[in-house]
């Protein structure tokens, strides 16, 4: 009887680069659905709209490229990228600038240095970057937390002012505010203490209303991720416990001034960053002790950033600032192999 | 499996590896079965690592059980016996099982179904006897080690001058997931294992001796337990270590009960020890108490292709379809018929070809346990091959430059230290194929250092006939100038008295020429 061959290993793990990428998303839905909760509608149709566009232009793109169009979108990278990018956005950002961002992020960051693999910084965050730094005032118009404003938008409400701009007849200061991170630094400007800032409604019990919950939601995927071996515990441990000490020794040294390292790291991107943005493979360190350094740079940096920085949140410029050093941390941390001597 | 071991404290770890389920539950439920004599036996020249064999009968020879078929003066090589009596009907190229599907020399030995015995000598008391007379009988015996490698044996049971070995490693962590012949060696035969063990102590001058069995195999345990109660053999410690592929990997295993790390490009005896397989203890227990050749291996007939799957006793060169007609047959969605593991193991064209020595299972798949490799996609530099590989390499480097041909490169990042055991592509979420790069950029490079060498052999040759050449023009002219300094340096008297000496010898020639002519 004669068989087909095949060369070894026969078999294969059921982690293919499709499902990886499917269940990023999935662990993605709790904080989603915690967004959902604290800042309405706007968070689902940002997705809606990067989603859509994300697709479109990679299609687009890949045409330009001759690349095969479907086998490459069916590994739901594009996917990935478009929902961490939202979810990064202001709920009732105008479309276009959810549009532009994402477009950005796939055919620029992304495909233009050759696709999936081979892209050397985060698309995602060169997206969130490019609109902070072309789009300041609509980057920071945040919605407050439903609970804070008292004030809950209907979807269609919600849809005409993304579409059409067009304002709920109170306006924009009912609706929007700073974000918690915001708001420490412009009123710690004006000579205000940490615990006279924190009395605002604004804040929660860690972090800001809402956002709290929403970045405990995404430690909860993260470590779904850990567990599902998707991620290594390396670049989400690193990017915390940094960041955590970095501010305990700040915090130690001058309450008033410094926030929490608990404040630090339920405000703001850090859980959704440490989990899901630092830790996207393509553009990080490979080796489990490079990682650590690589996490470690980010939550640093992050730190930093907030505090001293001209933006209010660092992730994004940590991220990207520590993807340039990944070749070289990589190059360092080389593991032994097995039988070489110590040296 | 209904039980697991406790695991042994104090055990150390390998980098990565991979926790598979179990795939025994099928093949252990039946105990050995002896596969009835076939009617041809193809036995190919080279089962083994090392010289091929010289065969040493010929077509038309009535042969005996156990009678020398083929053999090498190689030091590193194994001859090879008739499994059972017949008569020699062909010495010629055979398909052998080879990732390649290529043909090799084989003997075909038509049998005569009475399975007649050539003269045996058994040494029951082998402590008495000559160490390297020992393991001289062990390798005139055929035997390789039986755990996939097939290195000659008795090459490892000497660890020649300036090593002194501490510490015998028997290895019975069979880790991949559908192999257990070795299980179910143990199972049935543990008191002769032993002795082997206690052969394989005496040849190395080791007292202790470690059996590394994974938690899987509580029954294997179970009967070396009561075996070494039995047999009275001491210094025999069982080492319970985790299942987890590739633990059976003799670099790994070492590392797992020792903590210790066979040197880059070194041999285990480097740091004391060796390590054997338990099929290989066994085959080599039957060689000395009853004088029995390698003549046939336990194998493992299994997956979801086979219907019956079980363990078999075959001789060597039984045709792989005996085996699995032995075994019910295949089912009908048989798709990919595997020599060795799941991991591991090569796929077969065919299953007209010969069992050999390697051979510890025939693995019989179906799309849905062997699915076909998918389309691979780009590296997403995850670094998860890194996180599994157990010789702690950088498997996704490796790919770059194997895919971009910078061989040296691959070297500098330790390509040759690739026990290709293909955990990397087991898990590399893109499918890519990191094994086969891998196994390409070894090939590359071992055509380039045999290129090298070729050339640098046509250049020594070369480079010595020019000094050769050189040489003997200037002893020419030395001899000449000797011969003219002579001529010149002497004075008058002697030059007189060596043309007088000359032409005295010419003359007496004459002389003598004349006195033959005239008679």
């Amino acid at each position: 009887m004669r068989f087909n061959t095949a060369t070894s290993p026969h078999d294969h793990s059921q982690n293919k680069l499709d499902r990886l990428m499917l269940h990023v998303v999935l662990a993605l839905l709790p904080g989603t659905a915690a967004l959902y909760w604290y800042f309405g509608w706007g968070v689902l149709i940002n997705i809606v709209i990067a989603v859509a566009v994300a697709w479109i232009s990679e299609a687009f793109i890949l045409l330009i490229r001759q690349r095969p169009v479907f086998t490459t979108l069916k590994d739901n990278s594009a996917l990935v990228t478009a929902w961490l990018l939202a979810i990064a956005l202001p709920p009732l950002a105008p479309w276009w600038l959810t549009a532009l961002g994402v477009s950005f992020a796939i055919v620029f960051a992304k495909q233009l240095y050759g696709g999936l693999g081979y892209n050397p910084f985060n698309p995602a965050m060169i997206g969130y970057v490019v609109l902070l730094i072309s789009f300041p005032l609509e980057m920071t118009q945040w919605l407050a937390p439903v609970s804070v404003s008292g004030e809950s938008l209907s979807l269609q409400q919600t849809m005409q002012i993304i579409f059409f701009h067009q304002l709920p007849v109170d306006g924009w200061d009912a609706l929007s505010g700073a974000t918690p991170l915001d708001k420490i630094k412009t009123e710690l400007a004006l000579l205000k203490t940490i615990p006279e800032i924190k009395t605002d409604p604004l804040f929660g019990y860690l972090g800001g209303r809402g956002w709290e919950w929403a970045g405990f939601c995404y430690l909860l995927g993260g470590l779904y991720l850990i567990y599902k071996k998707i991620i290594s515990w390396h670049t989400p441990v690193a990017v915390l416990s940094s960041m955590l000490f970095i501010a305990f020794v700040f915090y130690l040294f001058d309450s008033e001034h410094y926030a929490s390292p608990l404040f630090h790291i339920f405000a703001g991107g850090a859980l959704l960053g440490a989990f899901f943005i630092a830790t996207d493979p393509v553009s990080s360190c490979t080796s489990s002790r490079g990682k650590l350094f690589y996490g470690a740079g980010i939550g640093v940096l992050t730190y930093v950033i907030r505090t001293w920085g001209g933006y209010p949140d660092g992730i994004a410029f940590a991220v990207l600032l520590m993807n340039m050093s990944a070749p070289f941390i990589d190059y360092y941390t080389k593991p032994r192999v097995y039988g070489l001597s110590k040296q | 499996m209904s039980k697991q071991l406790t695991i042994n404290r104090g055990l150390h770890r390998f980098n990565g590896g991979i926790h598979f389920a179990d795939e025994h539950a099928e093949s252990t439920r039946h105990v050995i079965a002896s596969l009835p004599i076939p009617d041809k036996l193809i036995l190919p020249l080279k089962q083994h690592i090392g010289e091929t064999c010289k065969p040493v009968v010929s077509v038309g020879d009535q042969v005996l059980k156990g009678q020398l078929l083929a053999e090498s003066e190689n030091y590193i090589s194994a001859p090879i016996h008739a499994p059972t009596s017949g008569i020699i009907i062909a010495i010629a190229d055979h398909e052998v099982p080879h990732p390649s599907g290529l043909t090799a020399p084989c003997i075909v030995i038509k049998t005569d179904g009475e399975d007649r015995w050539c003269e045996r000598e058994p040494i029951p008391d082998y402590r008495s006897m000559d160490r390297s007379h020992l393991r001289n009988l062990i390798r005139n015996a055929g035997i390789v080690g039986l755990g996939g490698a097939a290195f000659p044996s008795s090459v490892k049971l000497n660890p020649g001058p300036g090593r002194t070995i501490n510490t015998l490693i028997v290895n019975a962590a069979e880790c991949e997931p559908y192999i257990n012949c070795d299980d179910m060696l143990i199972r049935e035969r543990a008191v002769e294992i032993l002795h082997g063990v206690d052969i394989a102590r005496y040849c190395l001058k080791v007292k202790q001796c470690k059996i590394g069995i994974e938690d899987n195999m509580p029954d294997a345990h179970a009967a070396l337990q009561k075996a070494i109660k039995e047999t009275g053999i001491e210094d025999i410690k069982l080492v319970v270590v985790p299942t987890r592929y590739p633990t059976g990997g003799e670099k790994q295993l070492i590392k797992v009960i020792t903590g210790l790390e066979v040197p880059k490009d070194g041999l285990p005896a480097d740091i004391g020890i060796v390590c054997h397989n338990v099929g290989t203890l066994y085959a080599i227990a039957r060689a000395i108490l009853h004088n029995e050749p390698l003549l046939s291996r336990v194998v493992t007939v299994t997956g979801k292709g086979i219907k019956q799957p079980r363990n078999v006793e075959a001789f060597f060169g039984t045709p792989l379809s005996e085996l699995a007609k032995f075994c019910g047959g295949y089912t009908h969605d048989v798709s990919r018929l595997l020599m060795g593991g799941h991991m591991m193991g090569f796929a077969l064209h065919s299953d007209e070809l010969p069992l050999v020595k390697a051979a510890n299972c025939l693995l019989a798949g179906t799309p849905d346990e062997l699915p076909e490799p998918g389309k691979p996609k780009p590296c997403i530099r995850c670094g998860m091959c890194e996180q599994v590989c157990p010789a702690n390499l950088l498997p996704q480097q490796l790919y770059w430059y194997a895919k971009a041909k910078e061989f040296d490169k691959t070297e500098e990042f330790n390509l040759f230290d690739c026990i290709e055991c293909g955990c990397c592509a087991y898990v590399c979420p893109s499918e890519i194929p990191l094994v086969q790069y891998y196994r390409y950029a070894k090939a590359e490079i071992a055509t380039k250092v045999r290129k090298r060498e070729k050339s640098d052999i046509a250049r020594q040759r070369f480079e010595f006939r020019k000094v050769r050449l050189e040489r003997e023009q200037q002893e020419k002219a030395e001899q000449m100038q000797k011969r003219k300094e002579a001529l010149r340096g002497s004075d008058d008297n002697s030059k007189q008295a060596a043309i007088q000496a000359a032409l005295e010898r010419v003359k007496a020639k004459k002389e003598e020429r004349a006195k033959t002519q005239t008679e």
